[in-house]
């Protein structure tokens, strides 16, 4: 197994379960099942375990590998700078294994049969894709300056459409030329990747890479952080060079230009960092920028923030898996509480997963009158002055 | 076994029970030496009234029963050497109260180090515990009960010193409160009724199970300081110690021996921790913790090292990560210690014996100490790191660890926190009636020997 040569480097210290003040559990993963075995360390000895024919492949064994939300706080926190940036990396090369053995999750096994049959994992028509556009009058690609890239979640998801029209209105209204693939996108595989599945993955890839090349696309602008990440950071080793950017970047620097309402009220915003948008690729200053650009908008930071954030439970596959559930201790809802401890009113999201994760987990803690999960552009959107 | 199982799923839920083989994995080892011993079950409770049902029909059952915070203690102390239940207590990690006049916070005992560190920081700035260098999700149950020490020993000693009281769990399941607890809504001290809470401390959770806990807590000031004096004939450290000690200001003084860095190598670096509420306070308290050694300065036998801002930053932090990294000196993931309580005079035998058995064994070493109050006794450490992967050098760790427990017992000193054969050592040069007495305690306590059995038991 790939970074096999790491895991008895780890020396169950457990600094990796909790963010750098040590406020709280922060492994998404410990936080809700408790056992060592769900903590990052103690997944580091499990895989040792099994390599060496100490435990056996279980059901148990590949729902402690699946329920890594892929967050990288252990990545972040671990105190061993010589092995810990490839703690995650560890992970899932076990979960290959466990692909290359069949020994997957059924829930995960479904995520990649959906995929493998429809191409996305909601199991809805490829034809649909673009439906999330409908009535928006927004182009397809064709030599713009950017691809808008959606996603599953963007494209298929109720609450992931819901953004990627909120986004696609503001990167207009700041007059960004941009184009769409609507019904020609294609999943980006990162979720796919980071569940082990490497050879659907490079599939994937290479299909979108060669769809962009042909396109003659050469920058894109993401919804997700997630096909952000991948297109930044898995691409090129397959070919595929684009200039990439997560909206929130391309915005930044433009929001000063909106022109917002004059008369709205102050408006306490709290901000929950992605973490393939904030750990994974290490941006932080964006969204804030963007916040921090809107009149009236106090930013009531949560305790856990930036490269502290608490994952909201949704990486690795888990937001189609739901390896973490729905309890009380689910990272999501946990998040909920500390969103809302904040005296924010509102929660803002910037990745589509994030979006629906926290929106479920804010009905589920009953906050819903007092916290409303709204992504950045759709809050951006509701304060700019109407012409 | 199925049945047991049940009851377990009856009184903490099914989510919080395991018998499966990857929890049995873990639950068997902690990060030290010492070999794996599988429990039946982990259970983790999230309440006293949970515990105290596990402990009921443990009790019933007559099944082991280990309780376990972080399991850091590295000397395999929440193994279950004979099986039966390890109770992962972190679920119950609520700070539950914090008097600021009277300066105490009562915790529960699965509470990690970390988190009461952070609440403090965030809820009651003007207050810090005494953290020790252990990883941050050590708890705190499992560190006073062992008599850990930390960031403000010199201050006021042991951790297990810094105790006001204690609410438990007996073998026989009912729950008693130990210190002004049992008699006042306050949790201000131990005195001044007959002291019971040393039925629970240096146990190895032989006694009971804590469920909560008071702990003392201090100022803390704005700014903090560390300087180190250095020295290379460790005849001298008794007396350096000494001196330092007698001023009384600083919060924590520790002494550490290593090869690496190479600048490191053969000398004996005395830190002084301390901290102050203003530039003017710090510098007087700079000043006042200096005068004493001017003697070694004068003769130059020692000094005081040379410290630019970036270099003080690993002494100033706590819990002090550069330990856990000592982890990786042999790229492979382990390290364990032998910390023996012993006189401040012991330290120039002490610091030999490290330097000889580290030779023997043909391993790493670093050694050290901290001074509990003010130079009443101290901790002094021989660290040796191991390679997880190699069987052989974990081995030469587990030898060098065996003898170094010796030597301790050899000069006068005790082990703290050992093992179970270091335990045997122990019982060995013991006064014989008072580990009679030790028995007496634990048959009445645990009439049917079911905590954490293996541990204080002689051959
Ligand atoms: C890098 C490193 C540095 C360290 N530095 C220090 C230091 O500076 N100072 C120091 O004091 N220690 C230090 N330690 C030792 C040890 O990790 C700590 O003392 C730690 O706090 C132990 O707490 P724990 O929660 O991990 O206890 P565990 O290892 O889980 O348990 C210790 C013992 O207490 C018992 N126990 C635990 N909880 C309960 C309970 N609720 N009721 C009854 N019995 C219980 C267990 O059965 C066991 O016998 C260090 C360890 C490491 C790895
Ligand atoms: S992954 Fe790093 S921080 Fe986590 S337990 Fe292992 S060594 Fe410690
Ligand atoms: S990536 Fe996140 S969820 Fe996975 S083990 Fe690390 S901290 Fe836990």
């Amino acid at each position: 197994m790939e970074h096999s040569e790491i895991l008895h480097r780890c020396f169950r210290c457990g600094y990796c379960k909790l963010p750098s003040s040590y406020a709280d559990l922060n492994c998404p993963s410990y936080l809700n099942f408790r056992f060592e075995t769900y903590s990052p360390g103690g997944r580091m000895w499990l895989l040792r375990a099994w390599l060496d024919g100490e435990i056996k492949t279980s059901p148990r064994f590949a729902e402690i590998l699946y329920s890594c939300a892929t967050c990288a706080n252990c990545v972040e926190q671990c105190v061993f700078p010589k092995f810990k940036d490839d703690i995650l990396n560890a992970f899932i090369a076990g979960r290959e294994e466990l692909v290359a053995t069949g020994a997957v999750p059924p829930a995960v096994r479904d995520y990649f049969k959906s995929i493998h049959l429809y191409g996305n994992p909601y199991k809805m028509p490829e034809a649909d894709r673009g439906k999330w556009a409908d009535g928006l009058g927004l182009e397809p690609y064709s030599r713009h300056e950017y691809l808008f890239y959606v996603g599953c979640v963007g494209s298929f998801d109720e609450r992931g459409q819901r953004m990627a029209r909120s986004v696609a209105g503001l990167l207009k209204n700041m007059g960004i030329s941009f184009g769409i693939l609507g019904a020609e996108e294609f999943c980006d595989g990162n979720d796919v990747k980071a569940m082990g599945e490497m050879g659907l993955f490079d599939h994937i890839a290479q299909k979108n890479i060669r769809k962009y090349q042909d396109l003659g696309v050469q920058k894109i602008v993401t919804l997700s952080p997630h096909a952000y990440h991948a297109f930044r950071n898995e691409y090129p080793e397959l070919g595929g060079n684009f200039d990439v950017c997560h909206y929130s970047q391309l915005l930044a620097p433009l929001i000063k230009k909106a022109r917002f309402k004059k008369s709205e009220s102050p408006i306490r915003v709290t901000l929950h960092d992605p973490c393939y948008l904030g750990r994974h690729n290490k941006e932080y200053r964006a969204p804030r920028k963007i916040l921090a650009a809107v009149p009236g908008v106090q930013l009531k930071e949560m305790d856990r923030a930036e490269k502290d954030a608490l994952c909201c439970g949704g990486g690795g596959g888990n937001l189609f898996t739901e390896m973490l559930g729905g309890g009380p201790d689910s990272p999501a809802r946990v998040r909920a509480r500390e969103a809302a401890a904040t005296g924010a009113q509102v929660l803002a999201v910037a990745c589509p997963g994030c979006s629906r994760m926290l929106d479920d987990a804010v009905k589920a803690e009953a906050l819903q009158d007092d916290l409303e999960v709204m992504d950045l552009a759709e809050f951006v959107n509701r304060r700019l002055a109407v012409d | 076994m199925e049945e047991i199982y049940k009851e377990l799923v009856a009184i903490v839920g099914e989510r919080y029970v395991s018998n499966q083989p990857e929890e049995k994995f873990i639950y068997s080892r902690d990060p030290g030496t010492m070999e794996p011993s599988e429990p039946d079950f982990a259970v983790m409770p999230a309440s006293t009234e949970e515990v105290r049902e596990l402990m009921l029909l443990a009790n019933r059952k007559k099944i082991p029963v280990v309780p376990m915070g972080g399991g850091l203690v590295l000397s395999g102390l929440s193994r279950p050497l004979k099986g039966g239940i390890v109770v992962d207590m972190k679920r119950m990690n609520h700070v539950l109260e914090v008097n600021e006049k009277s300066r105490y916070a009562i915790v529960e005992a699965g509470t990690s180090q970390g988190m009461l560190q952070a609440y403090l920081k965030k809820h009651h700035p003007s207050l810090k515990h005494s953290v020790p260098d252990a990883p941050p999700i050590a708890t705190v149950g499992g560190n006073v009960l062992i008599h850990g020490s930390g960031h403000l020993s010199h201050a006021a000693g042991f951790h297990s010193e810094m105790l006001n009281g204690i609410e438990a769990v007996l073998p026989t399941g009912e729950i008693v409160r130990v210190g002004s607890c049992s008699t006042s809504p306050y949790w201000f001290s131990r005195a001044p009724l007959p002291d019971l809470a040393g039925l629970f401390l240096g146990w190895a959770g032989t006694t009971g199970i804590a469920t909560k806990l008071a702990i003392k807590l201090f100022p803390n000031r704005a700014l903090n300081d560390v300087a180190i004096f250095v020295v290379e004939d460790a005849e001298l450290a008794p007396d350096i110690i000494h001196r330092i000690t007698g001023v009384g200001l600083a919060e924590d003084v520790t002494a550490w021996m290593a090869p690496k860095p190479d600048w490191a190598e053969g000398f004996i670096h005395v830190n002084i921790n301390y901290s102050a509420d203003s530039k003017d306070e710090l510098a007087w308290k700079k000043n006042l913790l200096r005068s004493p050694l001017k003697k070694y300065m004068d003769a130059k036998t020692g000094g005081f090292m040379m410290l630019p801002p970036p270099m003080k930053k690993p002494f100033l932090e706590a819990p002090a990560s550069q330990l856990t990294r000592f982890a990786d000196v042999r790229k492979g993931g382990g390290f364990e210690y032998v910390g023996a309580i012993m006189p401040v005079e012991l330290f120039p035998k002490a610091h030999q014996a490290g330097l000889d058995i580290a030779a023997r064994c043909g391993t790493t070493y670093s050694t050290g100490a901290r001074i509990l109050g003010m130079g009443h006794c101290m901790m002094f450490f021989y660290a040796y790191p191991f390679n997880r992967a190699d069987a052989a050098d974990v081995k030469r760790a587990q030898t060098a660890l065996e003898e170094t427990n010796r030597a301790a017992l050899d000069m006068g000193g005790i082990p703290w926190k050992a093992e179970a054969p270091a335990q045997k050592h122990i019982i060995k040069r013991m006064d014989k009636h008072t580990f009679e007495l030790m028995n007496r305690i634990r048959g009445i306590l645990d009439p049917n020997g079911i905590m954490n059995p293996g541990n204080w038991e002689a051959d």
